[in-house]
């Protein structure tokens, strides 16, 4: 086997991996912040008694959770302007994710709705609280506290999904990775650093997750 | 003659097709301490939660200080109140549960502190004080910072207790309030209760203890199969039922 | 939207379409089954392995599951051609959806080895039975109907990143259609059929997990 490691190449492209780290985190943190707000308001209708909420909502969850996301994103981009809709790359992108995400999202707040006892809702009641102000100052706060570590491994398969978009040429680590490869021939090298670098990410953003978990836990 | 706080007039409740209470008339003198007693199931619970709108009925009234509680009837139609009024309504009496219920992501004095901000509209350092008053009253001022999760039991049924007296109610709900502690933790709550009894405050309670409700109540109400069996004097009904349910229920539960 | 034209260009499309169908479920398919017997093996190494074998099947399974599936299957075609190991993208992205599958499935049988209570291994020994007895009667059975309903998620998942390969050139159902698109400019019309397509598998499997759970609940 004719091939002996050499970083150096690699090295040289590194500002442009790091470039491509920033933007996909970039595209994850406002999919997910988009995202969260979808999937706070399905989760509500998940679990509503109103069927004319749950039933558009658990429609919404199902499809979105069945299709393929590269389908997602190549059909925003390429077929939507055929509808009028013409975004750019990263918009685009952004946007598939963030309704991408709000399905899954949804799932885990609804778990988390489900686990704050209805004994809660009525000692709100009780002393005269709006079910607004119950939402607000009670159940979110609960329901966000029981629902971390599975929001947590949501968030980090949702910022891995961002190098889907290299499927559309949006700069990102992977793009950038393949892009090195391409023009370098350091294709071990390539790839072992752009791991590293996802790997390394997805241990930081848990450990930072895991800190506001422990931050928030309810002392007993 | 003392002014009517409460006033129930033929109460009816279904789930579906069960109908759990079945047409309940009671009235109550401001500064009365009522207990309700009966086996599971005969709807005193029931009727409880009907009283703050926790449930839903279908028929009869009742009125709290005059106020039709939860329905009103326009043009010929009995309808829900709506939500802000309700809730408004809700806050005339004041509920303390068989879980507590507290809150679990605040601390006591915060638990206290909540309804009087946001239904009461006080400022932060006014409930402040006020939840040190009414914690300090159920003897856990020196707790008030401490989460649910740090208290026993006992300690969490007082301060559930002074969550729902801080909010200065006309009429204060006891739902089972000693059933899910441990024996030893018992007296504590029932000692602030008895407490509040003495104050004057107009109580409702739902119970078991039968020694206790024997002590405390001005009247007693014995609830059986959805309806008011019996009602009375405490001395008179516990030494003399005048009905045989009532003699079988007291025979089975730990009275004697 | 000419509906008349599509369905021509469908039916005309027909064969190429049904070959890119059978690509991706042979995909599938196969990824799944390397994918489990090697995740098997990881779960009984992460589950009763020496520390060291431990620790190293512990850096696997972190190290895949922290890169997206799209680098996997990006470096495994570009690496294995410049080591000298010559595979086609098909056999290349099998093999990088089965390591893929590999960690997740080794995660699962681990979790759901995990979850049995100690006891039954102490009862299992306290009537006799050797380990490989006590695994075949006791352990493994419990752990099976553990992981079940979860496995059949992962082909789920396996269904969706068989998308990825259209990317390393694999003629599977997602590269036949933009074939198709490239030909037709019928973008919205064959991205939503295929999404279509993707959504029937992956909802029929879904269904048939709630069905395996129903079914492997143990009486109670």
């Amino acid at each position: 086997m004719g091939y002996s490691l050499n970083f150096a190449a690699v090295w040289r492209s590194f500002d442009l991996l790091l470039e491509g780290l920033a933007l996909s985190l970039g595209l994850a943190f406002a999919a997910i912040l988009v995202g969260c707000v979808i999937g706070l308001a399905t989760a509500f209708g998940l679990v509503s008694k109103n069927i004319a909420f749950r039933k558009p909502a658990g429609l919404y969850v199902t499809v979105i959770r069945n299709t393929p996301i590269l389908v997602l994103v190549l059909f925003s981009y390429f077929a939507l302007p055929q509808l009028g809709v013409r975004l750019g790359k990263i918009e685009s992108f952004v946007l598939t994710l963030a309704i991408y995400s709000g399905a899954y999202l949804a799932e885990v707040f609804r778990g988390g709705l489900l686990s704050v006892p209805p004994g809660q809702r009525e000692a709100g009641l009780a002393i005269g609280l709006t079910e607004m102000q119950i939402r607000t100052s009670i159940i979110l706060p609960l329901m966000l506290r029981n629902v971390l570590p599975s929001l947590s491994s949501t968030m980090i398969s949702l910022f891995k999904d961002t190098s889907l978009a290299a499927a559309i040429a949006v700069p990102e680590l992977t793009f950038e990775a393949r892009k090195i490869n391409v023009e370098t021939f350091r294709v071990i090298e390539t790839w072992i650093v752009a791991s590293c670098l996802y790997v390394a990410t997805c241990s930081v953003l848990a450990a930072l997750l895991r800190a506001v978990e422990r931050r928030l836990a309810v002392p007993r | 003659m003392t002014q009517t706080l409460l006033e129930i007039r033929d109460l009816h409740k279904r789930y579906g097709a069960v109908e759990v209470l079945k047409g309940v008339d009671c009235t109550m003198a401001q500064g009365e301490v009522i207990s309700i007693i009966g086996s599971s199931g005969s709807g005193k619970t029931t009727m409880l939660r009907c009283i703050n709108m926790l449930e839903e009925f279908q028929g009869g009234s009742i009125r709290i200080d005059g106020q039709e509680i939860g329905y009103e009837t326009v043009g010929g139609v009995r309808r829900r109140k709506k939500e802000k009024e309700i809730a408004r309504q809700r806050a005339m009496t004041g509920m303390a549960f068989q879980q507590f219920n507290l809150f679990p992501h605040m601390t006591a004095a915060r638990n206290v502190m909540l309804g009087l901000i946001k239904v009461r509209g006080m400022g932060r350092d006014e409930a402040r004080s006020v939840a040190e008053k009414w914690l300090d009253r159920v003897g856990l001022l020196s707790r008030m910072d401490h989460y649910p999760g740090q208290l026993s039991g006992g300690q969490q049924q007082r301060v559930a207790i002074a969550r729902a007296i801080a909010m200065n109610p006309k009429l204060m709900l006891f739902d089972e309030v000693t059933s899910a502690l441990d024996p030893e933790l018992v007296n504590e709550v029932l000692q602030v209760i008895k407490g509040l009894a003495e104050d004057g405050m107009s109580m409702l309670l739902v119970t078991h203890e039968m020694r206790f409700a024997y002590e405390v109540s001005t009247r007693v109400i014995f609830m059986n199969q959805g309806r008011i069996g019996e009602e009375g004097n405490p001395r008179e009904m516990f030494v003399k039922p005048q009905t045989k349910r009532l003699a079988e229920f007291l025979k089975s539960s730990s009275f004697n | 939207m000419d509906f008349p034209a599509f369905l021509d260009q469908l039916w005309l499309a027909r064969i190429p379409l049904l070959k890119g169908l059978g690509v991706s479920i042979s995909i599938s398919f196969l990824s799944i089954v390397v994918g489990t017997v090697l995740g098997v093996f990881v779960g009984l190494a992460l589950t009763y392995g020496y520390r060291p074998v431990q620790w190293i099947v512990r850096g696997y399974t972190d190290f895949i599951r922290g890169t997206p599936v799209l680098v996997l299957v990006l470096a495994s075609y570009y690496v294995l051609s410049t080591v000298g190991i010559d595979l086609g993208p098909f056999q290349a992205g099998i093999l990088a959806l089965s390591i893929f599958c590999s960690s997740h499935v080794g995660e699962l049988v681990r979790g759901a080895l995990q979850a049995i209570p100690k006891g039954q291994t102490e009862a299992a020994k306290a009537i006799g039975l050797t380990f490989p007895q006590t695994f075949a009667y006791v352990l493994g059975p419990q752990a099976l109907r553990q992981a079940l309903p979860a496995w059949v998620n992962t082909a789920a998942e396996m269904v969706k990143a068989s998308t990825l390969l259209s990317i390393i050139g694999v003629a599977e159902l997602l590269l036949r259609t933009q074939e198709l698109i490239s030909r037709t400019f019928m973008s919205l019309e064959f991205y939503f059929f295929a999404g279509f397509l993707y959504f029937v598998i992956n909802y029929s499997i879904e269904r048939f997990g709630r069905y395996v759970e129903r079914k492997t609940a143990v009486p109670s």
